[in-house]
């Protein structure tokens, strides 16, 4: 049952050999035995997922059904859920309840799918790690010394270590697909606007994007189907015609062109992940696909210019913790201005800090043109050298990230480093591309590692389909941690 | 030395929208606290802004109605800071293209005109209030207003006199009523003038430091507080002092500036475009609609009132002070086109004088235009006097005979007695009645005619036409 995917799930449910509140009840056990030491939950709330697994029970008996109606599906923190705390993984939001739901919750509760708990997170995501939580590291179920990756570290887990069949999660600079790469999971950031961002706390506003993550592509389909969608209550969301990301799975793979971009795999990447990555490609040229070396010459400016960017944007949206309305506000204070400073100093962990420095200073008078301004013409720049590419090929693919998982601690205390970690991955975002990543191998200490693949703008189902088509081929999505015990 | 004082002013007109500018609030002023904020206007986490169209539309108007550009696209930007009514930690506005550029209002100061140029009018979001009274040491927030649309209209440094400035902020004020996009209501806020103020020698090109006035909620103020301060600086330059850059806090009860904040406090604001909204792309098919949906202006208006009907300068001003008053008159004298400085006279008279005793506005006005013009035909075809034509106004004022002026003259019996004979008739008794005035008369004493045209008026209680009396009298009395 913890391994099942989700069209597995959802026969069961359909054919009642198994209930929905039977099913939560599962997960739920698992994640009491997982959680104390992987601590990929911030908040489980039995009675709330109940609840919804009864209405899910209801709607299954009386044929209402869609494909994910009774599934447990584990909600980031970083999503407010009505009546459900909602952190972001932050100290500033410890007790904030949300009285409303975000679209993507909304959109989820609609076709009956059961919110199973919210995982942990870095701090307002920020983060590669997970370490920056106020909730504590969450570990990676592969091996409790490495990091999960992050932000989206609590999701990534909870799926590899299957506590949940499935999670939504979150994408500034590769917050989906580095930590799926780091947990042997699959995870997909779709193209910017098509997620609705109404209900998500905003990290940096022209970056984030939320996506599913699962065990497999085909289960990523089924998400997408629920998760995208036109909302009017984000103005940068995208009115397109609905899609079905699933139509395209099954078809064969002979036509299509990877393009591998040379500064990829120059120097940065570590053998294991190459060895693993360029298995994955030759398996791709058995499918019938063909691989051209293409060059996106400004690759070594993206994480400069996503480290501009997203804290420009951050130090604007994260004003609004201030203590006045709601969240944390620190005890003793003198005056207004002591009560912020207090506040957001007590309120706030130190990369959040550190981003809020950063962010304020690039758009100060008289350094605004310098960085800030200087900073979008390079994500033009950025931009288009992925339309230049995708002259040559349909998708581009190398390393997720540039290592195999790292230790607990071992990069959190040089900032630079960790921001290396999403080098091959902020690019997507700063050209607001869909991109994912699928497990295809293990490498160092047996820690798993992932396939990056970006798609031109709306070819998710693209994408899915060339996922598919490997993970018909291969097992790697199907392997769990060994040393899980099971449920 | 002779001093010239450079005044711009920028003012803050709050749109009429019946939602806010980025969420679907209502904007509906005096309810109670914080009733009329939701999750947008209190800044929940992962909430995030819509522009309501609405507003746009108003900025269009008034853009076209000033003769600017309409800019396309224009760009929302985050103004960040700290501030507890400011729920977000930014407002959103526009900084580097707003969407109005450009324009001008023309102004009247003691029969000179002179053109006022706009420098760009943008679109923006209100604060809330924070309220200091009454919570024992602490301050309550009222985000009711946060979220308001608000159009903050940049004058450029144009002005040179306090009237100058206090003319231009009042076509301002009738032009946004007129065009219908703000309500244009000073004490709750809905248009709030700031002004920026400096000095410089008379004859020289190069301005002064200026220091910026905040919230002039009056004419009178806005008056008041730029005398106040360019006395202060020319005080002080003439002390040999500099003047220091500064934003200063009109006291009305003291009738003087103070300083808010220096130069070196200012905020930093980090203006940035607003990354959840998009650019604001506004069609040129959008603009031609708002074109066709704006009304004849005040100053066409106005000089339309000169050349077709022979008013005054000064009644054309005043019929156009608003929209409302203008309409009024013109549908008086649309029953009555040959008498339209009858019509002016009675509406800037007896109507606006009855209407501001009674405080009621001219839309709800107890007589209507129709009813005014059949009263005013029955003056000049010469029905009534003028004097009896006040009391038939003050009947119809209170609705009696369906505020019909012709049953009131019928029903009070005012119609004036205009038959020459019947006049001849009366007359020829008063005389008969009164020989001593008349041989007085006769003798050359010129006041006697005026006793006797008392008399005829006496006979006839008030109602015989005036005019013929006089004619006839002294027709009899040469006799």
């Amino acid at each position: 049952m913890l391994n099942a995917s989700l069209k597995q799930l959802a026969a069961q449910l359909l054919e009642k050999k198994i209930s929905s509140v039977e099913l939560t009840e599962v997960f739920l056990k698992h994640i009491k035995t997982l959680n104390p030491e992987l601590n990929a939950f911030i908040t489980i709330n039995e009675e709330m997922s109940f609840a919804q697994a009864q209405v899910a029970d209801k709607m299954i008996a009386s044929g209402q059904t869609h494909p994910l109606t009774g599934i447990p599906v584990a909600q980031k923190d970083i999503f407010c859920a009505k009546g459900w705390l909602t952190t972001c993984g932050s100290k500033m939001l410890s007790n904030f309840i949300s009285p409303y739901d975000a679209t993507v919750i909304e959109r989820f509760n609609q076709v009956g799918a059961v919110n199973i708990g919210k995982t942990n997170m870095d701090e307002f995501a920020m983060g590669s790690s997970n370490e920056t939580s106020y909730y504590g590291p969450v570990k990676n179920p592969w091996d409790p010394l490495a990091v999960p990756g992050g932000s989206s570290g609590g999701s990534a887990c909870a799926v590899a270590a299957r506590m949940a069949p499935a999670a939504t999660a979150t994408d500034t600079g590769g917050s989906i697909r580095q930590p799926a790469a780091l947990c042997g999971i699959s995870g997909i950031k779709p193209t910017y606007g098509l997620v609705s961002r109404y209900g998500m706390i905003a990290f940096a506003s022209s970056l984030d994007q939320g996506g599913p993550m699962a065990k497999s592509a085909e289960d990523l389909a089924l998400l997408l189907n629920v998760m995208i969608g036109f909302d009017a209550r984000d103005s940068t969301s995208l009115q397109r015609e609905p899609e079905d990301y699933a139509r395209d799975l099954d078809k064969p793979l002979e036509q299509l062109r990877i393009g591998l971009p040379k500064e990829y795999f120059a120097q940065g990447v570590s053998q294991d992940v190459a060895n693993a990555v360029e298995a994955a490609i030759a398996e791709f040229r058995k499918l019938g696909a063909t691989t051209v070396e293409i060059s996106l010459p400004n690759t070594q400016l993206s994480i400069p210019v996503y480290y501009v960017l997203a804290p420009a944007e951050a130090s604007s949206n994260l004003s609004r913790f201030d203590g006045v309305r709601y969240g944390y506000r620190a005890s003793d204070y003198t005056d207004l201005e002591d009560m912020y400073k207090k506040t957001r100093a007590q309120g706030f962990g130190a990369e959040v800090k550190r981003r809020i420095l950063i962010g304020t200073y690039v758009l100060s008078h008289g350094y605004y043109d310098a960085y800030y301004l200087q900073a979008q013409k390079l994500r033009r720049l950025i931009a288009s050298d992925f339309t230049e590419a995708f002259k040559q090929c349909d998708v581009i693919m190398g390393p997720t990230s540039p290592a195999v998982a790292f230790n607990l601690g071992e990069k959190s205390g040089d900032p630079l480093q960790m921001y290396l970690s999403d080098i091959y991955t902020s690019a997507a975002n700063l050209a607001g591309l869909p991109a994912m990543s699928i497990p295809v191998g293990l490498g160092d200490k047996n820690r798993p590692v992932g396939l990056h693949i970006v798609g031109n703008y709306f070819r998710e189902a693209q994408m899915l389909n060339i996922a598919h088509q490997y993970q018909q081929v291969t097992d790697w999505h199907l392997r769990a941690p060994a040393r899980l015990p099971e449920a | 030395m002779q001093w010239e004082i450079v005044i711009g002013l920028e003012i803050h007109a709050q749109l009429s929208t019946r939602s806010k500018i980025f969420s679907g609030a209502s904007t509906a002023y005096g309810a109670q606290p914080n009733t009329q904020a939701c999750g947008i206007d209190i800044a929940l986490p992962g909430v995030l802004p819509v522009l309501n169209y609405s507003a746009v539309e108003r900025a269009i108007k008034f853009g076209l109605a000033v003769g600017a550009t309409i800019n396309s696209p224009s760009i929302f930007a985050r103004k960040n800071y700290f501030y507890p009514d400011l729920p977000k930690g930014y407002q959103i506005s526009q900084f580097e293209l707003p969407v109005v550029q450009g324009g001008h209002i023309n102004i009247q100061v003691e029969d000179i005109e002179k053109t006022i140029r706009l420098t760009r009018a943008h679109l923006e979001e209100d604060a809330g209030k924070s309220l200091h009274e009454d919570f024992h040491g602490m301050s309550g927030i009222d985000l009711n207003r946060a979220g308001t649309p608000l159009l903050e209209i940049v004058s450029e440094p144009d002005m040179r006199s306090s009237a100058e400035a206090a003319a231009y902020a009042k076509a301002l004020h009738t032009l946004v009523r007129w065009i219908g996009i703000c309500d244009g209501n000073m004490q709750e806020g809905s248009f709030r003038c700031d002004a920026n103020v400096s000095v410089r020698p008379h004859g020289t090109e190069k301005l002064g430091t200026r220091c910026e006035i905040k919230n002039l909620n009056s004419f009178r103020f806005l008056e008041k507080a730029i005398d106040f301060e360019a006395r202060r600086q020319i005080e002080i330059l003439e002390d040999g002092g500099n003047i220091r850059q500064e934003t200063r806090l009109y006291d009305a009860n003291r009738d003087e500036t103070r300083t808010m904040r220096s130069k070196e406090e200012a905020h930093d604001y980090r203006y940035f475009p607003d990354p959840d909204l998009l650019p604001l792309n506004i069609s040129k098919e959008w603009i031609e609609q708002v074109k066709a949906m704006l009304p004849e202006l005040p100053e066409a208006r106005h000089n339309r009132y000169i050349e077709d009907f022979g008013l005054s300068g000064y009644d054309a001003n005043v019929l156009t002070a608003t929209r409302e008053i203008a309409d009024y008159f013109e549908n008086t004298v649309k029953q009555l086109p040959a008498q339209a400085k009858l019509c002016a006279n009675w509406i800037m008279g007896e109507v606006s004088g009855r209407l501001n005793k009674e405080n009621i506005e001219i839309t709800h006005c107890p007589v209507s235009p129709a009813q005014l013009a059949e009263l005013l035909a029955r003056i000049s075809d010469g029905t009534i006097s003028g004097k009896s034509a006040k009391d038939v106004f003050d009947s119809m004022w209170q609705g009696e005979h369906g505020s019909s002026a012709d049953a009131i003259i019928a029903a009070k019996g005012l119609k004036q007695i205009s038959d020459d004979n019947e006049i001849e008739k009366l007359i020829d008794e008063v005389l008969a009645a009164n020989p001593q005035q008349v041989a007085d008369y006769r003798s050359g004493k010129e006041k006697a005619f005026n006793s006797l045209v008392g008399q005829v008026m006496k006979v006839t209680k008030g109602k015989a036409n005036p005019a013929q009396v006089n004619t006839i009298l002294k027709k009899k009395l040469l006799e």
